[in-house]
């Protein structure tokens, strides 16, 4: 009797041992706690601009006829959007984040208004977007047609949902860092949406001029990386001291 | 895996009392390095030498991402739920059940050290909670159940992949991949004994509400919460998804009966007369004995009928393929399936736009002992008679002499007719000959009354198959039922009048007798 009450006890404080590390799965993450710090306006900037040297590899079309409702969204074929380049070798789509130099155990907390993410004709909007660990991601169907939406992840589960008619929204959360994970459609292979997951708030995703910018940065000195589906991935280094904006240009090779 | 969470692990496996000390994680490992590695791989992570042959691919333990679950999208599953697909295997693979050969204690062990592979099963946040699933509303099979369950199966959009009569052929079922980029097929629906998680309407309506992870279809719980349908609706969808595959899974007889009918002979595929002719089911596996082997066959088995009438037989064979060969939709696939397959050699050439075909074998002449041709299209000291449909010439099909896999030398004067149909993700072909062989030398005479061996071969050109990637069977039997002589009718009814007779003539003597004894 005697050991049973151990082991019960025992087992429960191992068990409250453990479960101190990660947040609950799909709730916001933990209140702030003393070292959390809000994003704030002040701080430095990052900006830069995302080109690429080559030629850019063509985006495949998509052959929508078995989706009348979404092919009539288009008055030009649409295509994939793999590559998205602007003027003079502008780069959009690139997903640019603080990938060190931000101090360990300094947590933030995620916005409590979510990212929207639409499927509208049977294309994702956007394409390439980010969002911190427990911050909701609204997964709209804008479409009248079927689209399941899975998520394919490594150091996150992963999900596989449906939403069969226009109208629907999927709420879901991610609750450990990674770029990226990809979102897609099996009803329509080619429709593809990456999201890149990170604990604070110091990420952008390049423009159609390839333009980014990220701000709130405390002092100090940072790595950057900036993420192409095609194009791979890029770094640059960058000091900031007080509230001055750095400018990080990238340039990524075509492939 | 952290510092922190192993000890963790580790205490919680010590600790006196706890559930998880029935599980040992060392003789787990024996059992999995003996039995589970050479498919899943040391390292846990789906890789293991037999790999290479597989589609769908052995189970990547590392990413602790599981089909069968009990559990909503992406959660992990229970213990229940991997012990069960250990135990019973996913019939739709080659993962087979190991009830038989591991006792429970192992399979216990080998779930517990699999669990190791993955950080995820450590994080105690993630603990894995069943869903509530009810149970089944009854009048499952009536038309009313049926009928809601078909609208739910066209509101939800199940046949955008499985089809509009689910066979697996939706028009997004060419471009399926799993996780890892593997082509991957819709369920063919008709065939729920080989649905990786069981067949029955709750197994079905389990696997709609979790999900299968890591492949395409999604779970549907979302839409019970948005109202979308009710759970009566869902599980009517079930209901109606069981209904489409036979009562029980197809058993396989050694012997195809050919009856005799008074009619003129089915030549078209969807002639009335074929429906009331029993169907025999050939399961066909993968060519795996020769160079170049095929381990990933799309058609699991064929349905064969026979009839013959006093001078002719007409076989019908029937069976499920997604796509209409050659479809250049499925060109994609196909270059999926080399990638993902490890390829013999001298088996590099490109995806390409190959057909549909089908092959009956059967001998020469039909045996007198035991003794039949090598199954595998004969040798080149006995040949094997065989007649060829190919799906770019459906009224076509050629008869002639196999000598082995890499020689067929068609016979000029065949007279096997063949007539084809596709309709929703399935062949129906019609055979037909003389009973009497045009030249006994290389063709088979049809004889009544005996056991002529039959095989069966199959490709499905849209999967890659041609030339040895194919489908085999082993010998059946076909036999053609006799006519039934007169006599057969005729003489019970005269032994029992004459037998009737006799009786009645005893008894009147017997009276005679004494009436006459009386009388004196």
């Amino acid at each position: 009797m005697k050991g049973r009450i151990f082991s019960v006890v025992g087992g429960m404080f191992l068990l409250t041992v453990c479960s101190k590390g990660a947040a609950p799965a799909r709730e916001p993450s933990a209140p702030p706690a003393a070292t959390t710090t809000e994003t704030s306006a002040a701080g430095g900037t990052i900006t830069g601009k995302i080109k690429f040297t080559g030629t850019a590899p063509r985006n495949p079309a998509i052959d929508m006829s078995e989706e009348a409702a979404c092919k009539s969204k288009y008055t030009t074929p649409p295509t994939e959007e793999n590559v998205v380049a602007g003027p003079a070798n502008a780069l959009a789509n690139v997903f640019v984040y603080v990938s060190a130099g931000v101090p360990a155990g300094q947590t933030f907390t995620a916005p409590a208004t979510p990212v929207v993410l639409d499927q509208n004709g049977c294309r994702y909007h956007p394409h390439v977007f980010g969002v911190m660990v427990g911050q909701s991601i609204e997964i709209r169907n804008s479409d009248p047609v079927l689209h399941n939406i899975k998520a394919v992840a490594k150091k996150n589960r992963p999900f596989n949902v449906s939403q069969p008619s226009a109208g629907m929204k999927t709420t879901r959360t991610f609750t450990a860092p990674e770029v990226m994970v990809n979102l897609q459609c099996n009803v329509h292979g080619w429709m593809h949406a990456w999201v890149g997951v990170r604990p604070d708030p110091f990420y952008a995703v390049s423009g159609p001029d390839g333009s980014f910018s990220i701000t709130g940065l405390p002092p100090g000195t940072y790595t950057i990386e900036a993420w192409h589906e095609k194009f791979g991935t890029q770094t640059a280094t960058v000091t900031i001291a007080g509230t001055e904006t750095k400018t990080a240009n990238i340039t990524f090779a075509a492939r | 895996m952290t510092n922190r969470s192993s000890l963790c692990m580790i205490l919680l496996l010590l600790a006196p009392g706890s559930r998880l000390l029935s599980q040992d994680t060392t003789a787990g490992h024996q059992v999995y390095t003996k039995w589970c590695a050479g498919c899943h791989g040391d390292q846990g992570a789906g890789d293991g030498v037999a790999a290479k042959h597989m589609i769908p691919p052995p189970r990547d333990f590392t990413g602790a991402i599981y089909q069968i679950r009990s559990t909503g999208s992406g959660n992990l599953p229970t213990d229940a739920d991997l012990l069960r697909s250990i135990g019973e295997g996913l019939p739709g693979t080659a993962m087979p059940g190991w009830k038989e050969r591991l006792s429970d204690r192992e399979r216990r062990d080998v779930m517990a050290y699999l669990k190791t592979f993955s950080t995820f099963f450590a994080d105690t946040t993630l603990r894995p909670q069943p869903l509530e699933f009810g149970s089944a509303p009854g009048g499952g099979t009536g038309e009313e159940a049926l009928r809601v369950g078909r609208q739910f199966y066209d509101s939800i959009g199940c046949a955008k992949c499985h089809g509009d009569l689910g066979r697996g052929d939706g028009p997004s079922a060419p471009t399926l991949k799993d996780d890892a980029g593997h082509p991957i097929f819709a369920a063919d629906l008709h065939q729920n004994w080989l649905f990786n998680g069981g067949g029955s309407a709750e197994d079905i309506y389990h696997r709609l509400r979790t999900g299968l992870d890591g492949t395409p279809m999604p779970s549907f719980s979302d839409l019970l919460e948005q109202k979308f349908l009710t759970e009566t609706e869902l599980w009517r969808l079930a209901q109606y998804v069981r209904s489409l595959s036979p009562d029980k899974p197809p058993v396989v007889r050694d012997v195809i009966r050919a009856p005799l009918i008074e009619r003129a002979l089915p030549h078209a595929p969807d002639d009335s007369a074929w429906t009331s002719v029993d169907a025999y089911w050939f399961p066909l596996v993968g060519q795996v004995v020769r160079k170049t082997r095929w381990f990933a066959p799309a058609v699991t088995g064929v349905w064969l009928k026979a009839v013959h009438t006093a001078d002719s037989l007409a076989l019908q064979v029937t069976w499920d393929d997604r796509s209409e060969s050659p479809d250049t939709a499925w060109l994609d696939h196909v270059g999926r399936v080399f990638a993902t397959l490890e390829q013999d050699e001298g088996a590099t050439d490109p995806p390409a736009l190959w057909p549909d075909q089908i092959a009956v074998q059967f001998p020469v002449t039909i045996p007198t002992g035991m003794e039949r041709p090598y199954f595998l299209m004969g040798s080149s000291s006995a040949p094997v008679y065989q007649w060829r449909w190919t799906s770019t010439a459906r009224t076509a099909a050629v008869a002639g002499l196999a000598r082995g896999l890499e020689r067929f030398d068609p016979v000029s004067n065949g007279g096997v007719g063949s007539q084809a149909m596709y309709d929703h993700g399935q062949w129906r072909v019609v055979f037909t000959r003389a009973l009497a062989s045009p030249d006994t030398a290389t063709q088979l005479p049809f004889r009544t009354g005996r056991a002529i061996p039959v095989a069966l071969f199959a490709w499905d050109g849209s999967n890659g198959e041609h030339g040895t990637r194919m489908a085999i069977s082993t010998w059946y039997f076909l036999a053609l039922d006799e006519p039934v002589p007169a006599r057969v009718f005729i003489s019970p009814v005269l032994a029992m009048a004459l037998t009737l007779g006799l009786g009645l003539l005893v008894v009147w003597r017997a009276q005679q007798k004494t009436s006459y004894r009386r009388q004196q």
